[in-house]
């Protein structure tokens, strides 16, 4: 039984189609990372969980229960993207105000509060009002208050937004220490090497819908292919013949920039490129082969850069 | 680059409706709500006082008087309380009675007719001495209806009781020797003959007197105001209070909305506390603020004003409790409504300050028009500020103003269901 699992999942605003028929599991202990440019429906999918969005068809069920059901959400520790914190409440009484909210009492709440100031590494500033804390310490304490109950499943959103690496290195940290206590994971980030860093599996989402689910190497086989990318930039845009004849060849044409999955012969595609630049005029200013990433992988299937 | 300046701000101004509303819509419903108060709802510039009187004196003299004061358009007097329709006459009042229904508030004043005025009405020739005064018993939160009769009652005294005048008059000049003959007696005689005879067809005269000199003695006494060292101050103490709480509790419930914007509420709402539990926090935050609020204002009021506090503590709690309750759900009805800070604070400030103003908050509610009266009970601060007037103006027991406590709970009630409504509109879109 997975942790969750989202069916046919669809929501409209008005005419906007937010999410178009998503489906999705998360297994129990497993770090899900979820890619998608902004408007996805990245958003609209995390609060569907939260129970935020009524859906309108689909169904989310949260360990084998509808997520729906009295107490199903319970399971649930959600950390937004924003610091969703009281700013003039200390580090201890933010978790204390949260773990209440989760239902906690006496010494249950107390233990949850002091392992959730050390988790974020802020003991020693337990009572200090945090509205002078750094950015990288309203972040940390931002995922503690998230799960002073030790939820099973737990939803985390761009949690390393505007931090700085150190903090980052921290809350990856936190993050690694989650999922060695067995929690489900649902990452959403913009950031493609922390998805690759940190995820079992990744579901790129676009247009409300769910284009490709896998492990890394899953996706980058099925997408650009396992064998090096061909990345040449040109000194002027690309004409339009040019890039024509060059996407004729799979090449993903922007402007100055080629890209080209070379599968298992590089020589070969690098070797045709280079005729076709010739023969229609294009100066190449640069030439080198990288191995694929889900930056390449994301590319491919959305035709976007993750950022835009 | 200045005229740049101009057009970037108008653009902007334009732009953003909450300030549009602010700078227009406001002070248009200002006037308009002030307009009626003060004019658009009657003919006369002034507006009516309602008057018990209270005939102890039964004479001829003091029944002439009281038909020249009834005659009179600014006023509305009545001498038995109404009846219902089909109900047995009520027996009129006596001075107990005015007494009482001025102090609770039914009328500003009530005119009583001492026994022996007929015999002796005038001040007029024979000195004040021995001349028994009209009782006047007012409530001071009005001010003005006091000065209002006192200046009529001279007024309708040369109209209605000219005849008096003159034979004053024609007494006083005999005791100081003068020799009238017996046609000059004569004609005095039909003069006030024609006098007492005119007197009642010119009591409807607009012109006459204004009442200096005051031929005829008007005692004033003031009922809701004895024993107050500043009778103003705690008037003024108490509506503004009122108004401070609703501005108090409409700002404080903002911080829902601050909790939308930054998130808080995404993660409030997905734990275990439900929306309702969420907004019931927040209420009795907002009240308990209130409390101390309105608390910490009167304590002060005490102290360097002379606002008796401690002397009515019980209904002082009472009505601060119910009207804090009912103000904080006021607000949150307001910030569920509103989408933004800036949003909140345009709206706030039109309605509380329109509420306010009807509610009585900035003028006493009996100074307005009839009409005006009876709509401005359906602004709920109108029944604070009648439950404190009640506690401190009237110097009332703690159980009259239980009505208007449990008219206040009701309000809030009403409110908080709104807010709740509203607010899971939003809680699960």
């Amino acid at each position: 039984m997975p942790a969750v699992e989202i069916r046919s999942l669809a929501k409209s605003f008005g005419a906007l189609r937010a999410l178009d028929g998503v489906d999705l599991e998360l297994a129990r202990g497993e770090v899900l990372g979820l890619l998608g440019p902004n408007g996805a429906g990245k958003s609209t999918l995390v609060r569907s969980l939260i129970g935020r969005v009524r859906p309108d068809r689909g169904t989310i069920r949260l360990f084998g229960r509808d997520a729906d059901a009295p107490g199903a959400r319970d399971v649930i520790g959600y950390v937004p993207q924003e610091i969703a914190l009281y700013p003039h409440l200390t580090p201890r009484e933010n978790l204390a105000a949260f773990g209440r909210f989760q239902g906690l009492e006496g010494d249950a709440l107390a233990l949850a509060v002091e392992r959730g100031l050390a988790f974020a590494s802020l003991a020693d500033r337990a009572h200090e009002p945090i509205e002078s804390f750094s950015g990288g310490m309203k972040r940390r304490l931002n995922l503690a208050a998230g799960i002073p109950h030790a939820p099973r499943l737990v939803l985390l959103d761009e949690p390393t937004v505007g931090v700085d690496p150190q903090s980052r290195e921290r809350i990856y940290g936190m993050i690694g220490e989650l999922r060695a206590g067995g929690a489900a994971i649902l990452y959403t980030t913009h950031y493609m090497e922390e998805a690759e860093r940190l995820c079992d599996r990744v579901a790129v989402i676009d247009h409300g819908r769910v284009i490709a689910v896998g492990t890394r190497d899953e996706l980058v086989r099925s997408t650009v292919g396992g064998g090096k990318e061909l990345i040449l930039d040109a000194v002027e845009a690309f004409p339009a013949e040019a890039a024509t004849a060059l996407a004729a060849e799979g090449a993903l044409v922007e402007r100055r920039r080629l890209r080209l999955a070379t599968a298992a012969a590089p020589a070969s595609a690098v070797a045709r490129v280079l005729a076709l630049c010739e023969r229609h005029g294009v100066a190449v200013a640069d030439l080198h082969l990288e191995s694929p990433t889900l930056q390449s992988v994301f590319l491919h299937l959305t035709g976007r850069e993750l950022r835009e | 680059m200045i005229g740049t300046v101009v057009r970037s701000a108008w653009i902007a101004l334009r732009r953003d409706r909450a300030a549009v509303a602010l700078s227009f819509v406001v002070p248009i419903v200002f006037f308009s709500i002030f307009a009626l108060m003060f004019g658009g709802g009657q003919k006369s510039g002034v507006p009516r006082v309602d008057l018990i009187v209270v005939d102890e004196d039964g004479s001829e003299i003091s029944r002439r008087l009281l038909a020249a004061l009834a005659a009179e358009p600014a006023l509305r007097p009545r001498a038995a309380p109404r009846a219902r329709p089909g109900a047995p006459p009520a027996p009129l009042y006596d001075r107990a009675a005015a007494e009482a229904a001025v102090r609770a508030g039914e009328v500003p004043l009530a005119l009583v007719v001492p026994r022996g005025f007929g015999d002796r009405p005038l001040t007029f020739a024979r000195g004040a001495e021995g001349t028994p005064s009209l009782l006047l018993l007012a409530d001071r939160a009005d001010p003005i209806a006091p000065q209002v009769v006192q200046g009529l009652v001279q007024k309708v005294s040369f109209s209605a009781l000219g005849d008096l005048f003159l034979a004053g008059g024609l007494e006083a000049l005999d005791s100081w020797g003068a020799e009238f003959t017996g046609a000059q007696r004569e004609r005095f005689d039909q003069m006030v003959a024609f006098l007492r005879e005119q007197g009642g067809l010119r009591a409807r005269s607009q012109e006459g007197a204004d009442g200096a000199g005051m031929p005829i003695p008007v005692e004033v006494r003031d009922l809701t105001g004895e024993g107050k060292k500043s009778p103003l101050v705690t008037f003024y103490a108490l509506g503004l209070g009122v108004m401070f709480l609703l501005f108090s509790a409409a700002g404080a419930g903002g911080a829902l909305i601050e909790e939308r914007e930054s998130g808080t509420l995404d993660r409030l709402l997905s734990t275990r506390l439900t929306m309702g539990r969420l907004l019931t926090g927040k209420l009795l935050f907002l009240t308990s603020m209130g409390l101390a609020q309105i608390t910490v204002m009167f304590v002060w009021g005490q102290l360097v004003f002379g606002v008796d506090l401690v002397g009515h503590l019980p209904g002082f709690l009472l009505m601060a409790t119910t009207t804090a309750l009912a103000a904080s759900a006021f607000g949150l009805v307001l910030a569920a409504v509103c989408r933004t800070r800036k949003q909140l604070v345009a709206v706030s400030n039109l309605v509380i300050l329109s509420i306010s103003a009807l509610g009585g908050s900035m003028f006493p509610r009996f100074l307005m028009p009839e009409a005006i009266q009876k709509v401005s009970l359906a602004a709920f601060n109108s029944w604070a500020l009648e439950g404190f007037l009640d506690v401190f103006w009237r110097e009332e027991a703690f159980h009259a103003a239980l009505p208007e406590a449990a008219v206040l709970v009701l309000w809030a009630a009403v409110f908080f269901a709104l807010a709740l409504k509203i607010a899971r509109g939003w809680e699960r879109v």
